[in-house]
């Protein structure tokens, strides 16, 4: 069983965003970076495949060095290895370019399962898994909370609104893409944590995979105007309390 | 332009959003069709023009690879500049595998439009992105509740049957519905809700004290009923409940308009929140820049010595 697990690094997204010199993304420095939630349930459920089969697995990143210290939670998740593929400039890239490079990667390697996150934190398109599935003629599931694998087929649930869960059986090789609450990713120990210092790491010029280019011109980023209007109380913790109390007092009725 | 919508439908029901589509779409323009793997004898959307409807009992609910062989030869037939999804379960899953087959960009959970220019969230709703449709056709896929219709769709679409033959691997054998049992947050008239920056599980109890406090209940982010520290059925918003109590306060939640969806209708929003710019100031009446470890308990009991 090959399985591969692509994982995107993004900011913490409590962090205070400025917009890049050229108008076209958040500035970069100065940043928290972090694995994208929707991976880390990706990366957990790819290691338990990989230990319910005995399989191989592969994560990759596509982004500048630092997308690397990413990936080594990955491999100390229990990742085998990990494929950077190197590229300065993959926050211009649209989502499909961005997953035609992915596919480019994985077409002859014979990939069984590949899994991502269902959408990135910061871009949240939502579409490069099913992109990687549709260019590789693979299987592609969407926004999964459930994975169970016997006999090279998969049974998976989808989640849809409301929480009501649509039951989905393929056989592989599929990609999935996984939702919020897959399973709850582990965290990485301190042995595995030196252990993975000693894994593979791999870098691939993000040029060699990229043969397609984007289809949509990146736009312009832009903090948004505040329309809310709300009241904003700042000071001391008694002093907000009190405020607070009297304001639900007169506002609601349901201290009355 | 022209646009072709498509609709939803979903456990032999017919999915309200479709008139979203239409809202969006009378911006470009009165040229529109739609789309939908549906019942023909069941209920349809009202809408007045061109409706390709394939029957879900023969192309199933859910089977993407066959809904977009149906979609790409209903576009060479109606030459579309524009298609048009809501960004839902089925919408954010098919459009990405047409856009792929068409080899045409698709502009995800788009928000507002101004002079044919779409505005989509970043990284939490804390920035936008603003994008030009440069090529046609382009795909792309409406954020929940972004374009209310204002009024009920009217209409009576003019039908042209479609059907493919049943193909692909992956089999829908089933639906499970929503887990709901034990308490029923949306008959209280207070909620608190707890989000991930309770830190801990060890402090679900000041929330939930916050709550008895007031004559309520307490509920959750998503995030803390994914790390089963508060049960399912008391989380809000769209994979949750949808709530209006009379007070809704916001503990450590960020404001993700998936939460949004599902207290929006609140008579009137606390929010209580270390990050200033947090977007659930976007609805909040009153957003309290604190921490919650440290205001939740003094505000508890100044409620409980009144
Ligand atoms: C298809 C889909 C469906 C979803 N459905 C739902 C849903 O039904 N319900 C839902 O809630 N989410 C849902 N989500 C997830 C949603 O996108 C967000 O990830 C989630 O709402 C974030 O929860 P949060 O605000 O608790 O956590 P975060 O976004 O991590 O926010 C934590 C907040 O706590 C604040 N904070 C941290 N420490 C403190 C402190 N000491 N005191 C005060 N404040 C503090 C931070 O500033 C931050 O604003 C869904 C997502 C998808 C893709
Ligand atoms: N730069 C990247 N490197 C590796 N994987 C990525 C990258 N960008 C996106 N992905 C994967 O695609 C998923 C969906 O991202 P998006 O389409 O941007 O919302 C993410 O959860 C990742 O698994």
């Amino acid at each position: 069983m090959k399985i591969l697990v692509c994982i995107k690094q993004v900011p913490d997204m409590e962090s205070k965003f400025k917009i890049d010199g050229d108008g076209l993304w958040y500035e970069r420095d100065e940043l928290a970076w972090r694995m994208n939630e929707y991976d880390e349930y990706g990366v957990e459920q790819a290691v338990q495949l990989k230990e319910q089969t005995g399989g191989d697995l592969t994560v990759l990143s596509i982004g500048p060095e630092r997308v690397k210290e990413t990936m080594k939670k990955a491999l100390a998740m229990g990742c085998d290895r990990g494929v950077h593929i190197s590229d300065d400039l993959c926050h211009l890239r649209d989502s499909f370019e961005i997953g035609s490079m992915i596919a480019e990667f994985a077409k002859d390697k014979g990939f069984d399962m590949i899994f991502t996150g269902m959408q990135s934190q910061d871009r949240g398109s939502a579409q490069v898994g099913v992109i990687v599935a549709e260019l590789l003629e693979m299987e592609g599931i969407t926004t999964i909370v459930g994975f169970d694998y016997h006999q090279h087929r998969i049974t998976v649930r989808r989640e849809l609104e409301g929480g009501v869960k649509a039951v989905v059986e393929a056989p592989l090789p599929a990609v999935v893409t996984c939702q919020l609450g897959l399973n709850i990713p582990r965290y990485p120990t301190l042995p595995n944590i030196m252990k993975a210092k000693k894994k593979e790491m791999v870098t691939v010029d993000g040029d060699e995979l990229n043969r397609v280019g984007s289809l949509q011109q990146p736009g312009a980023m832009s903090v948004p105007v505040k329309q809310g209007g709300g009241l904003y109380l700042d000071g001391q913790v008694e002093d907000i309390a009190e405020r607070l109390l009297a304001i639900i007092k007169e506002k609601t009725s349901v201290l009355a | 332009m022209k646009t072709l919508l498509v609709a939803e439908y979903r456990q032999d029901t017919l999915q309200e959003n479709y008139t979203e589509l239409i809202a969006f779409a009378k911006r470009f323009g009165p040229e529109m069709a739609m789309f939908l793997v549906g019942n023909g004898s069941g209920e349809l959307p009202r809408f007045q023009g061109p409706l390709y409807l394939a029957e879900a009992s023969e192309c199933g609910e859910y089977n993407p690879g066959l809904h977009k062989r149906l979609l790409q030869d209903v576009v060479k037939k109606q030459q579309p500049d524009m298609i048009v999804f809501c960004h839902s379960s089925y919408g954010w899953d098919l459009a990405p595998r047409l856009a792929v087959g068409l080899k045409a960009a698709q502009i995800s959970e788009v928000v507002a439009e101004q002079d044919g220019k779409l505005t989509v969230p970043a990284c939490n709703s804390k920035l936008s992105r603003t994008v030009e449709i440069t090529d046609k056709p382009v795909v792309v896929t409406l954020q929940a509740g972004a374009f209310p219709l204002g009024s009920d769709p009217d209409g009576t679409p003019e039908i042209i049957a479609v059907s493919a033959e049943y193909t692909g691997n992956s089999r829908l054998t089933g639906y499970e519905a929503a887990e709901r049992t034990g308490v029923d947050l949306t008959r209280s008239e207070v909620i608190v809700s707890a989000g991930r920056g309770i830190g801990k599980p060890e402090n679900v109890p000041i929330i939930a004290e916050l709550a008895r406090a007031l004559g309520g209940e307490y509920g959750a982010s998503r995030p803390v009923v994914d790390s089963e520290w508060v049960e399912h059925n008391r989380q809000v918003g769209t994979t949750g409940l949808t709530v209006s109590p009379k007070l809704y306060v916001a503990c450590g939640i960020s404001g993700a308009v998936q939460h949004l969806a599902g207290m929006k209708k609140s008579e009137f929003v606390v929010a209580i929140n270390t990050d200033r710019d947090a977007p659930i100031g976007e609805v909040a009446d009153v957003f309290a820049v604190a921490d919650l470890k440290q205001l939740v308990p003094v505000l508890t009991e100044k409620i409980q010595a009144r």
